[in-house]
């Protein structure tokens, strides 16, 4: 039996119905089959008011054991680090203290989204509400548990970062937590699972083609690639959205809007317009992961000249107006 | 007289607490906390209009695609571009998946689990309840969320992904859609037919949309065995204990309408007020913070005028929700509002007689599921591969727009200003925000307070369970309300 408690600090919920979204199997099949005891959960369990705070008391006076501490949401110090912009219902104390004092207790420590790994769109703008991730804040190492905190297991947060997350990140983490596999090896320099952040969105994006040969999008509905002049980072951003995907089919991508790369620190203010690619002497500033400017300006500008007529034509229209040619083995 | 505080109330989206005060064994006034702030109209300030349709799906993840929609309304009116039919049927159906997926994931995991305490033991019929709808083991979420979840592989094809999409633009939407999609929206819908009209109702739904009064729901409640289809069970429950005398509301409501379709609604707006019918003057909407920690003008403010500086300063405040009223009038929003508005005579007929009330609104919940899922089918057959789904438009420097749509639980706004070519002002008000707000200036309770009032109370109960029900009965949303 292995002990799950998820509380839900400052964010929107999306993480925990994108969650239930989970298939082959369902989400509470997935918890039952592999021996995952889910302790309290603020939309699923029973328990409410006393019954509920019953069972984290019980996790701090050391009654029940607490394997693995999910966190959704950011934790929100302000005003003036007192935590007041959230006290958990019905307690008169600060869910950042509830955080620290619980995480002490927990075997892993998992932050389930962006706004609980890194701030995420709760730390957007001028961040009045001072909202800021388990262990990280932006990329900077610290957060509400700091820099040295480590887990009963000894290992630093879990952060499945994504807004939301895929649910399979979650129940494939829990699962792998749960069968004593985790590892320092197993998350990357912002402590994600590595099981999809070693990935990149490009993989298996289906407008690839129009990548290949630079053939870009302008507006929202156009089939190009949106790399050029749409704001997508799908060429930088880990994860395996287009090769694991969203609902049934989907991705970003799929749907026909850029990759604003969720999974990374600071997302949320990525300093210019998300679906508008910034640009210096036309070319686009973030360039794909791994590749060299020079390469990358020189292949650009080799396949732009090289563009398929078809590919072209396809690229700013919603529908597609020129299929593949069929070429018979016979005239 | 005693108090008692409820919370963290949970099976409810977001964070919730209650203080109720006792006498006589029932509730003799309420006050509902919203715990949590999040400031997401401070964060729009200064962002790049267009980025709005980034942030603003992110207030909610249960009411995501509601918050894009009434978004990009909002920006579309700054614009002043229209929708194709395509891009209105494609926006329609995003957001009736959503609300339709809503109205579902409240009945079965919220609003039932509650017939499944221990303080129903004795019940006639608790055993088969309990093993149907028992919180995490019952047999009817292992039903359910797999039909949820394919139910939202429309919006794989559709949006991309859901939570968060970026799909819903103000032209209408950036997916177009394929022959051959629009082939399989249509066997998503009627898969997800085939679950309600098997699991949850046990019959068709032209015969739920049929029932026209309450002689006739009892008529078709008793022509099967209770334990036939999961609306009977509740049917059945709420006989049992009563639940159409508990929570009743203010009975006066608002709904701003939806799915609009080359310019008319599938369910028209309207407000009805002191009993009377009345058209919609968004106009008549002003927010008052005289209880809610918030600082700014004495006199409540419209929502092109109003301001979000949070103070813990206010002696009296005690949540982060404003108090937002229609023409000085507390307001209930959600599907009983927006049945009883568009006229649909079994709603008309139990307003009249019991109000808005625990078993009423979750009737209309199940209604609105029977009514909605046939017009999708609808809109997919209306879908024209060929034609445009999203028209352009371009953004002036300055100007304003309003946004304005029902989401899953009631009526939901955003009004935004642009100056210099950036977000300049920008306020929401979400549906729990209308119906969990503070007392306003008058000290009039908001809806939930009102309804709690008379609440029975077993003594030693610490989370009365009639509370439970009423307060689930509103479906709330914590986290748009205190957006």
């Amino acid at each position: 039996m292995f002990n799950l408690l998820w509380l839900q600090s400052a964010g929107c919920g999306g993480c925990s119905m994108s969650l239930l979204n989970a298939e082959s199997p369902d989400l509470l099949s997935t918890l039952a089959a592999a021996d995952i005891n889910l302790l309290w959960h603020p939309s699923l369990s029973e328990e409410t008011g006393s019954e509920a705070v019953a069972i984290l008391q019980s996790i701090l006076d050391g009654e029940t054991r607490l394997d693995a501490l999910c966190v959704e949401g950011s934790i929100l110090r302000g005003p003036m680090g007192t935590g007041r912009f959230h006290m958990l219902g019905g307690t008169g104390k600060a869910m950042m203290e509830w955080v620290s004092e619980l995480s002490e207790k927990a075997h892993y420590t998992i932050a389930v989204g962006s706004c609980a790994a890194y701030g995420g769109i709760s730390a957007a703008g001028d961040n009045i509400t001072d909202a800021t991730g388990l262990q990280f804040e932006g990329e900077v190492s610290g957060g509400l548990l700091g820099e040295t905190y480590v887990s009963q297991s000894g290992f630093k947060t879990i952060n499945i970062s994504g807004c939301p997350v895929h649910p399979n990140w979650v129940t494939e983490t829990l699962m792998s937590l749960a069968l004593g596999e985790h590892n320092h090896d197993a998350v990357d320099l912002f402590g994600r699972p590595r099981m999809y952040a070693d990935q990149l969105v490009h993989h298996g994006c289906s407008r690839n083609e129009y990548y290949e040969y630079k053939a870009s999008a302008e507006q929202p509905g156009d089939r190009g690639c949106m790399m050029e002049n749409m704001g997508c980072l799908g060429t930088q951003a880990h994860a395996d959205c287009n090769t694991r995907p969203w609902n049934g089919d989907g991705s970003c991508t799929k749907g026909g809007y850029a990759c604003i790369n969720c999974t990374a620190p600071e997302f949320e203010e990525p300093g210019h317009s998300f679906t508008q690619t910034p640009k210096i002497a036309g070319i686009p500033v973030g360039l794909p992961t791994d590749m060299p400017k020079a390469w990358f300006v020189a292949l650009a500008s080799l396949s732009k000249a090289a563009t398929p007529e078809r590919l072209r034509k396809n690229a700013t229209s919603e529908k597609l107006i020129y299929p593949p040619t069929i070429h018979k083995r016979k005239n | 007289m005693s108090r008692i505080v409820v919370g963290p109330f949970n099976r409810v989206e977001g964070d919730l607490e209650v203080s109720l005060d006792i006498e006589n064994g029932q509730v003799s006034s309420a006050q509902v906390n919203s715990p949590m702030f999040r400031g997401f109209e401070r964060i729009m300030q200064g962002q790049s209009p267009m980025d709005a349709l980034v942030y603003t799906p992110r207030i909610c993840g249960i009411c995501s695609v509601s918050q894009s929609v009434a978004c990009a309304k909002a920006l579309a009116d700054l614009m002043k571009v229209d929708m194709p039919p395509n891009g209105e049927l494609a926006i329609n159906l995003l957001l009736a998946n959503e609300n339709m997926a809503d109205l579902l994931t409240h009945f079965y995991l919220f609003f039932m689990p509650d017939f499944c305490r221990d303080v129903y033991a004795d019940k006639p019929w608790f055993n088969e309840v309990n093993a149907r709808f028992k919180a995490t083991q019952g047999r009817a979420a292992q039903a359910m969320l797999p039909a949820r979840a394919e139910f939202l592989h429309l919006m794989g094809i559709m949006a991309g992904k859901w939570p968060h999409t970026l799909s819903i633009q103000p032209g209408g939407s950036a997916k177009p859609i394929e022959p051959q999609e629009r082939i399989r929206l249509l066997a998503i819908i009627g898969s997800f037919r085939r679950f309600l009209e098997e699991h949850l109702f046990g019959a068709n739904l032209d015969e739920i949309v049929q029932l026209d009064s309450i002689a006739a729901l009892n008529r078709w409640r008793d022509q099967a065995d209770w334990r036939q289809s999961d609306f009977r069970t509740f049917l059945h429950i709420s006989d049992d204990l009563g639940l159409a005398e508990l929570g009743r509301g203010t009975n006066q409501f608002l709904s701003f309408g939806n799915y609009a379709l080359q310019g008319e609604k599938l369910f028209k707006a309207g407000a009805y007020l002191h009993g009377e019918r009345q058209a919609l003057a968004p106009e008549m909407i002003r927010e008052d913070l005289a209880y809610s920690w918030m600082q700014g003008p004495a006199e409540p403010q419209h929502p092109t005028e109003g301001v979000t500086e949070p103070s813990l300063d206010n002696p009296d405040a005690y949540t982060w929700c404003k108090a937002p009223r229609l023409n000085g009038h507390v307001v209930e929003v959600g599907a009983i509002a927006r049945q009883f508005i568009n006229g649909h005579p079994l709603i008309e007929a139990l307003v009249a007689q019991r109000g808005a009330n625990v078993e009423s609104r979750i009737i209309a919940r199940m209604l609105e599921l029977a009514i909605v899922i046939p017009q999708m089918q609808e809109w997919v057959k209306q879908i024209d591969p060929k034609g445009d789904f999203c028209y352009r438009g371009a953004l002036p420097k300055e100007g304003s727009g309003v946004g304005i749509v029902e989401a899953a639980r009631g009526s939901l706004g955003h009004w935004l200003s642009v100056s210099g070519g950036k977000i300049s002002h920008y306020q929401i008000i979400a549906p729990t925000t209308w119906n969990f707000s503070p007392r306003d200036q008058d000290a009039t309770p908001g809806v939930l307070e009102q309804a709690l009032e008379g609440a029975p109370v077993i003594a030693g109960e610490k989370e009365p369970v009639s509370v439970q029900h009423i307060v689930r009965s509103f479906d709330p949303c914590m986290v748009c309300t205190v957006h």
